[in-house]
């Protein structure tokens, strides 16, 4: 059970000489306790991706530091598996053997491999598919192999970067059930990227709203609405709740609070 | 009689720029789609057509072109009696263990190099004032150098095969380096890669589309340097029996050699091609 401390860290970045640092996180502090689910929204260039990317470890702070289980993160590595939006499973590996590279990487044998790939392939229901290549499955079929091999090397986090926002409207619902379920299971920290408030009330325990220019954290939120579903709620019901909607609601406000600051200079 | 339509004349040019009803199976406005090779082989064989009945009326003397059964018939006379003292097979082997020698040392020196060269800043210096300057220089330009530094035997000739093959398949390579999307290279280090596992197991097989392709036009320039190579002082191969055949006016031996050349040429392109489907399925798609 881990423990992830983003300890009041900045990150600057250089624009030019004449021109002063944008800094794209100011004095974040952010604590993920064991089996939190950590919903990240806001506006874009509020600086969520680069909140993740400091997590990964492809990014350092300027100020501050990432500490997960009392050691401090210096870059990236299997205790931190990154779930993308898109391309980055490898296209000359077939389904198993995508699931299998982390496994690979740390120089397991073959039966180890195929054997801990598959039990996380039958988990996101895709045990059919061992041999397929990866660029024949539909993009909600490959994100379920990217979190299968992300879950494979049974990492402390999952760091997940709007690892929804390619898909349909219908699979993207199934595929939150299906992380929510996947999470529960595990009872592994996740840290969750997203543009879709619904999918945020839904699917975190917390939420943080993130706001730009300097990104920081603005707001915090407890959520219940997975406890919900996972209590026996249908998905609908719980997102058609009036609970769900006032909450909805009120998020809504303070991002586009944002936007309007902001000059909606982007829609 | 050529009526105008919208600015374009209804002649035979006007019809390509006519739109078609489309087909099952075919997509609204693709440009040029459909298959070709029927007429291609109407078009080859119009041509061989034509080069007969030239020759068959005498409007060309046998001394420019020999008709197409001359051709053949060379082509017998030397698979079984030999030019030169060494029969067609003979010539056509120590070409073929030439353009292969040099096309093999190539890709064995161009991969690492090309991989180096995307992969760090400092080979990228290194490495690309050479390439850059020869590059763009003809082989023919440089062979009396080859022959100086190296003599007249094998390794001249060899060498110079293999500079014409080694820029293209350098660049290609670098350029392939990139060709892993950065999301790739994020996930295999988060999965606990290494950076030379990341070289070995993402950009590597990621570049490798790019390789093959480089790999394609190095032999292509390969065999268009090997007349020039075997220019140097040979006494056999395929090169060297056009070369010496055009000395001798015997120009059906010139046309027959320039069919071979172009024969084994396209038989390896056939190769790597089959290769890319074999080895590459994912290109283009992923």
């Amino acid at each position: 059970m881990g423990n992830l401390h983003v300890d009041h860290v900045t990150v600057k970045f250089p624009v030019g000489p004449h021109t002063p640092p944008v800094r794209a996180l100011s004095d974040v502090d952010l604590e993920i306790g064991p089996g939190e689910f950590v919903v990240a929204l806001g506006a874009s260039g509020c600086g969520k991706s680069t909140l993740l990317n400091l997590l990964a470890g492809f990014l350092s702070p300027s100020q501050g530091k990432v500490i997960l289980n009392g050691a401090t993160v210096a870059g990236p590595g299997a205790d931190r598996a990154v779930v993308f939006q898109k391309h980055a499973l490898l296209p000359w590996l077939n389904v198993i053997d995508n699931v299998a590279f982390g496994l690979k990487l740390r120089g397991a044998g073959k039966n180890e491999r195929y054997e801990t790939a598959r039990k996380h392939l039958n988990q996101l229901g895709l045990g059919a598919f061992e041999t397929h290549p990866v660029y024949q499955l539909s993009g909600g079929m490959q994100q379920r192999v990217g979190i299968a091999r992300a879950l494979a090397i049974d990492p402390e986090i999952l760091l997940m970067d709007e690892p929804l926002g390619a898909l349909d409207a219908l699979t993207r619902e199934k595929a939150q059930e299906l992380i929510i379920r996947i999470w529960k299971e595990t009872s592994k920290m996740v840290f969750f990227i997203t543009h879709s408030v619904e999918e945020a009330l839904f699917m975190g325990t917390r939420l943080i709203v993130m706001s730009p220019r300097p990104g920081r954290i603005t707001h915090t939120f407890d959520l219940v609405f997975s406890q919900r579903f996972l209590a026996g709620e249908d998905a609908r019901a719980v997102k058609a709740s009036q609970d769900f909607i006032k909450m909805r609601e009120k998020v809504l406000k303070i991002i586009f609070g944002d936007e309007e600051a902001a000059g909606s200079d982007h829609v | 009689m050529s009526e105008v339509k919208n600015g374009i004349p209804s002649s035979f040019l006007g019809s390509l720029f006519k739109i078609k009803p489309t087909k099952p199976g075919e997509v609204y406005g693709v440009p040029g789609q459909g298959d070709s090779l029927f007429i291609s082989a109407v078009s080859g064989g119009a041509i061989i057509a034509l080069w007969a009945l030239a020759t068959w009326a005498g409007w060309i003397k046998p001394l420019f072109l020999p008709s197409p059964l001359a051709i053949v018939q060379k082509f017998v006379q030397v698979a079984t009696e030999g030019f030169a003292n060494y029969t067609l097979f003979e010539h056509t082997w120590i070409s073929v263990l030439r353009v292969f020698g040099a096309l093999g040392l190539a890709c064995i020196s161009a991969i690492p190099v090309g991989l180096a060269m995307g992969m760090s800043r400092v080979m990228r210096g290194v490495f690309d004032p050479p390439i850059e300057f020869y590059r763009p220089v003809p082989p023919l330009a440089y062979l009396p150098l080859m022959i100086v530094w190296f003599g007249i035997g094998e390794l001249s000739k060899v060498l110079l095969i293999f500079l014409a093959i080694f820029a293209p398949v350098a660049i290609g390579t670098r350029s392939g380096v990139r060709s892993a999307a950065i999301e790739q290279v994020h996930a295999a280090y988060s999965l606990g890669a290494s950076p030379w596992q990341v070289l070995t197991q993402v950009i590597l097989p990621a570049a490798l589309p790019e390789i093959i392709t480089a790999t394609r036009i190095g032999m292509g320039v390969g065999w268009t340097t090997l007349v020039a190579a075997e220019m140097v002082a040979a006494t056999s191969g395929i090169g060297f029996m056009v070369l010496s055949a055009s000395q001798f006016l015997q120009t059906s031996t010139v046309i027959m050699g320039i069919f071979i050349i172009a024969a084994i040429a396209y038989a390896f392109d056939l190769l790597m091609r089959f290769l890319e489907r074999k080895l590459v399925p994912w290109k283009g798609r992923a």
